[in-house]
């Protein structure tokens, strides 16, 4: 129930209402969020303001667009720790993650 | 679900203790399990398989570690968002806290037990404090990387002499750093160890400091009973010419296992659990195992070795049979199992099982599961013995 709740906040908070989300089903969401806060965070932080890897605030993300954020998670950075996440995230679903990224998300 | 039941259990528990009063025994079979999310810390005690106390207020603690003082009442937890916090576990009170930078990522303390040491990656260097109070003894930044940014430090480890060993991430080298003088700190630099050092070990007698590498093959060794013949590469070979497969997380070193004269260590992006040879630093056989190791850590007594696996392996645990180098069990406790902790001689390990609000307690002769205690999303399990043993 909590993490419910969490979500519908963090929905909220994000704003959504694209076309974008609707394509993500709510329990997806979920699980993504809590991948983004906990498999990303071990190396992002759990409140994504950074460690190994960078922070992943809304400002930090300001300079690169929605497309190159998703093409990020999908593919990794050569010549980093970042790691393609495609055999777990599909294009729509990182497009979706990039966008609640861009907005500011906090999971 | 699993958190309202964990939060029902943990309000009948807390509910009948003061908070004000202190317990009155001895604390070599206590612990601490870091609550991750909660930013809270819970003290147990090992043998009941209880939690005693939980302590609130510390701040971010994602990647949170901890080390111990020399009578093992007090615990110093390292944050992730920079907070160090000195806790007493005989009263389950926050006794000190201080926010020491912007992002950390662990922490030592000193052989004496009076100098606390912290690394961070913002703003990159080591920060020292004193271990009664928390105050800043030394501030030691670490080498620019730009005009705004200077390096991360990792693999932060007390050596002996009152020395910290850590590595630089970005810049590539090992500093030691000489605490003797608190009020003159001696850094001693190596350079040039190998690209991007990730995070690092010390073996059990103090000698050897190994720093795995993530931007090339090999890992950097520095022999700090000759630190004048500076690093030099080890393992060279490994990974060359085979295919690594993407890293969902970065191994951890400081759980290095030593089994006699043999190392069991973390195959980096690769399933499997490497063989080495102390000493000579030779590969002597690649175990194969269900994922990519996070943490490769021996039974006390060196008869097992105990891995668990990285995303999206990470609802695994594996037991290699140290004399037939085999797999001898397969467990699957649930996803999430962050970490363990042996009990110090050996007889139980603790498993942290993120996803369950667990932590579950194995019996290691048998390889079964004894008992479960309620840890709201647990990672790293800290009991105290570790006050006694260099590199914890």
């Amino acid at each position: 129930m909590p993490k419910i709740i969490a979500v519908m906040t963090a929905l909220l908070i994000a704003g959504i209402g694209s076309a974008m989300s609707a394509e993500i089903p709510s329990q997806r969401q979920s699980e993504l969020l809590y991948l983004l806060k906990h498999d990303c965070g071990s190396c992002h932080g759990m409140r994504l303001e950074g460690g190994l890897g960078p922070a992943l605030t809304a400002r930090r993300l300001a300079p690169y667009g929605v497309e190159f954020l998703a093409l990020t998670i999908i593919q990794g950075r050569p010549g980093t720790p970042m790691p393609p996440w495609r055999p777990f995230i599909s294009e729509p679903e990182a497009q979706w993650l990039a966008q609640q990224l861009k907005q500011g998300i906090r999971p | 679900m699993r958190l309202m039941r964990y939060l029902l259990s943990a309000l009948l528990l807390y509910s009948g203790q003061a908070s004000a009063e202190c317990l009155t025994r001895g604390t070599g079979d206590m612990g601490i399990v870091i609550e991750r999310a909660a930013g809270s810390v819970q003290v147990v005690d090992r043998r009941a398989h209880r939690a005693l106390f939980r302590i609130e207020g510390l701040g971010d603690l994602s990647h949170a570690s901890a080390v111990y003082s020399p009578d093992e009442r007090y615990a110093y937890i390292f944050g992730r968002d920079g907070g160090l916090t000195r806790i007493d576990i005989l009263c389950g009170t926050i006794t000190h806290r201080v926010v020491q930078g912007g992002n950390s990522i662990g922490g030592a303390i000193s052989q004496d037990g009076n100098l606390i040491a912290v690394s961070n990656y913002e703003p990159g260097g080591v920060k020292v404090f004193a271990a009664s109070d928390l105050r800043l003894i030394a501030d030691i930044p670490a080498t620019p990387v730009n005009s705004e940014k200077r390096s991360k430090t990792v693999g932060l480890v007390d050596a002996g002499e009152q020395r910290f060993v850590y590595s630089l991430y970005d810049t590539g080298e090992t500093w030691i750093l000489d605490m003797s003088d608190p009020a003159n700190p001696v850094i001693q630099k190596h350079e040039k160890i190998g690209q991007l050092p990730y995070d690092a070990l010390i073996t059990r007698d103090g000698r050897y400091y190994i720093a795995g590498l993530f931007g090339q093959d090999g890992l950097a060794l520095l022999d700090l009973w000759h630190p004048e013949r500076g690093t030099r590469l080890i393992l060279e070979d490994y990974g060359k010419g085979e295919q690594k497969l993407p890293v969902y997380k970065m191994p951890h070193l400081e759980g290095w296992a030593m089994a006699g004269n043999r190392a069991f260590l973390p195959g980096v992006g690769h399933h499997q659990v490497l063989v080495v040879e102390r000493g000579e630093w030779n590969t002597l056989a690649k175990i194969p195992v269900y994922g990519q190791p996070v943490f490769v850590m021996a039974r006390p007594d060196g008869r097992q070795i105990w891995v668990n696996f990285a995303f999206p392996d990470n609802d695994t645990i594996q037991v290699i049979d140290t004399e037939t180098l085999k797999v001898v069990k397969t467990l699957k406790p649930g996803k999430g199992a962050l970490h363990m902790e042996f009990a110090p001689r050996g007889e139980e390990v603790w498993i942290s099982i993120r996803d369950k609000d667990e932590v579950q307690v194995y019996d290691t002769r048998k390889l079964q599961l004894t008992h479960t205690l309620p840890v709201a999303k647990p990672s790293g399990i800290f009991f105290t013995a570790r006050a006694h043993t260099t590199g914890l």
